[in-house]
C-alpha cells in the first residue's frame, strides 16, 4: 500500500492549522527558528557568485535524471552490487517495511539504530518494526526528541523546530529518567550523548535514509551535522538505507554542485559537519553486510505527470518552509505528513495520487517566496496551480465554488453581463452595508468578515464614470 | 501617446476612484487615455484557483478587447503578473497557433501603470504634491515576477510633501493570496496581523501600493482594528495635485 506517514487520516489543512494558530508557544518557537536559519541562510548564499548557475545546473542534472530514472536506477543497482552491496526493489511502504524487517530478523536481531531517514517516517516504518518485535532506536537528536515525545516531525531539516530548550530539558528528564538535568544546550547534548552511546556500541543494525545515491560508482551519500550518523553508519555489523528512487543522481562528480547547494540551503552552513559516502562493504572497515531498498511509493505516479514532475526534484533542504509565511504561522504539523511547508503541499497529495491531502495545494497565498529559495528551482506556486486544476477537473471542488466561478466566467465574458453584476452587488449588499464597509456578510464571505472589513460595492463603477463623463461606450 | 488602460474588473467594480486617478496622471502627462468598455478580467482568480478552462475563455476575450492597442496600462501588479507568466502558457497549451502570436504580440504593449510610467515614458515627477506620511507595500507578484520594487519608489519620492517611511520585512506576504483569504482565513489573518504590526511601526498615515488586492486586505484590517491608518493605491497619491484639487478616496 502507499502510504505518506499518517496523511491520508490527517484533519484539512484549515483545520490543523486553526489548532496551530492557537498554540502560542509553538508559534514562538517556529518564527524564532525559520528566522535564524533563514538569516543565516542568507549570510552563505549572498557570498556565492555562482548561486543562479548552481541552481540551473541542479535543476538541469534531476531533470535529467527524471527523464532517464530506469536507467540509473539499474546502473547504481550494478554498481552498488559490484561493490558488495544488496539491493532490493519496494513497490510501496509495506513491501519496503517486509524488506527490513526480513533483513533483520534473518540475523536474530531484536534493535535497530536510525538516523537520517524521513522516508521510513512515510512507511512507518517504526510502527511495523515494533509490531514485528523490533526496537528501533532514533539517534539524529530532534528525531530521538519526536520518537521520546511520541510527537511528530514538525520539519523536513529541523524535525522537532516546534521544541524549545526547555522543553526538551523537562522530556529528557522524564523520558531517561534523569534526577537533574542542566538547562545549557551543552547539559542536553551530554545527556543526549549517553543515552546514545551506550546503543551505538551495542546495536548490530544500522538504518539510515540517503541524501544522494550515485549511479556511476554505486555509492550512497548522508550528510549530517551531529556524528551520530556516522557511528549508525560505520559501527553496526549490519547497514540498511532506504533510498527514495529519486534521490539517484548520475554522477560522483554531481555532488560538487548538490554539496554547495545543500548544507547553505538546509541550515546556513557552507559545508555540513559530516559527509558520509561510502561504496558496497570493504572488509575489516565499517560494516560487513550492506544492504540498499530503493522505494518507489508513488513517486513513479508523480513522475508520470510532466507538468509536475519536477516535485521529485526536491532534495530536502527545507529552505521552502523557512521561507514559507504560511509555514511560519502555522509550523509542519498542521499539514498532516512528514512533508511540510511549501513542498509537503505539492509531494503529499501527489504521492497518494490526489486521493487525500486535496486540501494541501490551496495551504498557499503563492507569493512565490518558496521558488525563490529552492536550491533546485522547483516551480512550487505553478505547481500548487496545476494541482488545484487537477483537483477541479476531477470534480472536487466544493459545489459553491464551482458555482461561484462559473457565475464569475459568465460575467467575465461579455462586458454587459459584468455591468448588470455590478449592479445587482450593489443592491444585494444594502443589508449589510454601513459608512461604505461590509463588515458582516453571511455565506463564504464571512470568513472574510469575521476578521476584516470588505469595502461595499461604490455607487458608480469605473465604466459609468467613463460613459457619464467621456459619453462613450 | 495613445494609452489603453485596462483597470481590471475589480477597480472597476471596487475602486474607480483608482482608474479615474490613473487617467488624471496620464492626462496631465500629455497623454490620450481610452477605454475599451467591452474589457472585463484578466482571469487570474479562475486561473489561481484551478479553473483553467474558464481562465483561457477570459484570456481570449481580453486579447480581442485590446486587440491593436499601442500600449496597455494595468493599475494591479497581479494581473499583470497573471498575464506576461500564465496567458503564454495557456496559449502554448490550447495548441492554438494563431492564439500564440496574439499573447506574442500582446506581451511587450502591457505595462504595470508605475512600470510605464517610469520604464517607458521615463518620468518619475508626475508634479504630484501629498503632504502625507506615506509606507509602501511591495506586492508579491510586483516584487518576485515583474521585479517591480523600484519604480514606486522612485515616484513616490518625487512627491512634493509626501514623507516616505521604509516598511520594515517588506518581502512578506500580507495573506492576500485570493481565494486563500476565504479558503484559509485563520492563516490569511495571522500573516495579516504580521503586516500590520510592520505598518505601525512605521508610524506612516498612509500606505500605499501597486494593487488594491494587497490594499483591500490591509485596509480591511487597518479599519477593523480601527487603526487610524489608511490604504491608498500608488495611482491616487499621484493624483494628487493640491490639498483641495483631488477629492477624498474612501479609505479601505
Amino acid at each position: 500500500m502507499i502510504r505518506v506517514g499518517d496523511a491520508a487520516r490527517a484533519p484539512s489543512f484549515p483545520v490543523a492549522a486553526r489548532r496551530a494558530l492557537g498554540n502560542a508557544q509553538l508559534r514562538r518557537n517556529v518564527r524564532h527558528a525559520t528566522e535564524v536559519i533563514r538569516n543565516k541562510r542568507a549570510v552563505v548564499v549572498s557570498e556565492m557568485t555562482d548561486w543562479q548557475d548552481l541552481r540551473d545546473s541542479a535543476h538541469e542534472i534531476k531533470d535529467h535524471v527524471l527523464r532517464h530514472l530506469d536507467f540509473y536506477l539499474e546502473q547504481f543497482e550494478d554498481n552498488c552490487t559490484r561493490a558488495g552491496g544488496r539491493v532490493h526493489w519496494a513497490r510501496d511502504a509495506d513491501e519496503a517495511n517486509r524488506i527490513v524487517i526480513d533483513i533483520i530478523r534473518g540475523h536474530d536481531e531484536r534493535e535497530v539504530i536510525k538516523v537520517k531517514t524521513m522516508t521510513s517516517d512515510e512507511t512507518r516504518l517504526n510502527v511495523a518494526l515494533e509490531a514485528a518485535g523490533i526496537v528501533p532506536y532514533e539517534t539524529d537528536l530532534a528525531d530521538l526528541i519526536i520518537q521520546l515525545g511520541e510527537d511528530q516531525p514538525s520539519h523536513i531539516v529541523v524535525p522537532a523546530l516546534h521544541k524549545n530548550r526547555a522543553e526538551i530539558r523537562e522530556l529528557f528528564l522524564r523520558t531517561m529518567k534523569l534526577t537533574a538535568l542542566g538547562p545549557e544546550p551543552q547539559d542536553l547534548t551530554n545527556a543526549a550523548r549517553t543515552f546514545l552511546r551506550e546503543k551505538f556500541l551495542r546495536v548490530k543494525v544500522g538504518f539510515s535514509g540517503a541524501n544522494f545515491a550515485i549511479a556511476d560508482t554505486g555509492s550512497v551519500c548522508v550528510v549530517e551535522s551531529e556524528g551520530n550518523g556516522r557511528m549508525c553508519l560505520t559501527l553496526p555489523r549490519i547497514l540498511i538505507t532506504l533510498v527514495g528512487v529519486e534521490k539517484i543522481i548520475p554522477a560522483f562528480g554531481d555532488l560538487e554542485v548538490f554539496l554547495q547547494l545543500l548544507p547553505r540551503s538546509a541550515t546556513g552552513e557552507r559545508m555540513n559537519p559530516y559527509n558520509s559516502i561510502w561504496t558496497g562493504v570493504r572488509g575489516g572497515d565499517g560494516p560487513e553486510e550492506f544492504h540498499v531498498v530503493l522505494l518507489d511509493n508513488g513517486r513513479t505516479i508523480v513522475l508520470a505527470d510532466e507538468e509536475s514532475r519536477e516535485t521529485l526534484d526536491c532534495i530536502r533542504c527545507g529552505a521552502c518552509l523557512n521561507a514559507c509565511p504560511v509555514y511560519r504561522q502555522t509550523g509542519g504539523h498542521a499539514y498532516g505528513s512528514i512533508y511540510s511547508g511549501p513542498i509537503g503541499a505539492i509531494l503529499t497529495p501527489q504521492l497518494q495520487s490526489m486521493q487525500h491531502s486535496t486540501s494541501l495545494p490551496y495551504a498557499s497565498s503563492l507569493c512565490g517566496a518558496c521558488y525563490e529559495a529552492c536550491p533546485v528551482k522547483i516551480n512550487i506556486p505553478e505547481i500548487l496551480i496545476h494541482l488545484r486544476r487537477r483537483i477541479v477537473e476531477e470534480k472536487g471542488a466544493p459545489l459553491g465554488e464551482r458555482l461561484s466561478m462559473k457565475a464569475a466566467a459568465l460575467a467575465f465574458a461579455d462586458s454587459s453581463r459584468l455591468s448588470i453584476a455590478q449592479k445587482l452587488a450593489r443592491a444585494a449588499q444594502w443589508p449589510f452595508k454601513r459608512d461604505g464597509q461590509l463588515s458582516k456578510m453571511p455565506g463564504p464571505l464571512a470568513a472574510w468578515t469575521a476578521s476584516r472589513d470588505l469595502p461595499a460595492v461604490p455607487a458608480e463603477s469605473f465604466r459609468d464614470w467613463w460613459k457619464r463623463e467621456r459619453g462613450k461606450s | 501617446m495613445l494609452i489603453s488602460l485596462f483597470t481590471t474588473c475589480y477597480n472597476d467594480t471596487l475602486f474607480p476612484e483608482t482608474g479615474k486617478a490613473v487617467v488624471r496622471v496620464l492626462e496631465r502627462l500629455g497623454h490620450e487615455v481610452e477605454f475599451r468598455s467591452a474589457q472585463t478580467c484578466c482571469g487570474q482568480m479562475h486561473y489561481n484557483t484551478g479553473y483553467v478552462t474558464d481562465a483561457l475563455a477570459i484570456m481570449r476575450h481580453f486579447l480581442r478587447v485590446f486587440d491593436g492597442a499601442e500600449a496597455i496600462c494595468i493599475p494591479s501588479s497581479s494581473c499583470v503578473a497573471m498575464i506576461r507568466d500564465h496567458y503564454p502558457k495557456m496559449a502554448a497549451e490550447s495548441g492554438d497557433a494563431a492564439l500564440c502570436h496574439q499573447v506574442d504580440a500582446l506581451l511587450p504593449r502591457v505595462f504595470e501603470f508605475s512600470e510605464l510610467l517610469v520604464d517607458k515614458l521615463g518620468v518619475t515627477d508626475v508634479g504630484a504634491h501629498y503632504p502625507h506620511t506615506v509606507t509602501l507595500h511591495t506586492p508579491c507578484h510586483a516584487l518576485r515576477s515583474l521585479h517591480v520594487r523600484e519604480q514606486p519608489i522612485r515616484l513616490l519620492r518625487s512627491v512634493r510633501g509626501l514623507q516616505l517611511v521604509d516598511l520594515p520585512r517588506e518581502d512578506e506576504c500580507c495573506g492576500f493570496g485570493g481565494t486563500f483569504a476565504i479558503k484559509n482565513a485563520d492563516v490569511s489573518v495571522a500573516m495579516l496581523a504580521d503586516k500590520i504590526d510592520c505598518i505601525r511601526e512605521t508610524k506612516a498615515e498612509v500606505c500605499a501600493a501597486t494593487d488594491n488586492s494587497c490594499l483591500m486586505h490591509i485596509g480591511g484590517g487597518l479599519r477593523r482594528q480601527q487603526t487610524g491608518i489608511r490604504c491608498m493605491h500608488l495611482a491616487e497619491i499621484l493624483a494628487a495635485t493640491a490639498p483641495a484639487a483631488m477629492p477624498g478616496s474612501p479609505a479601505r
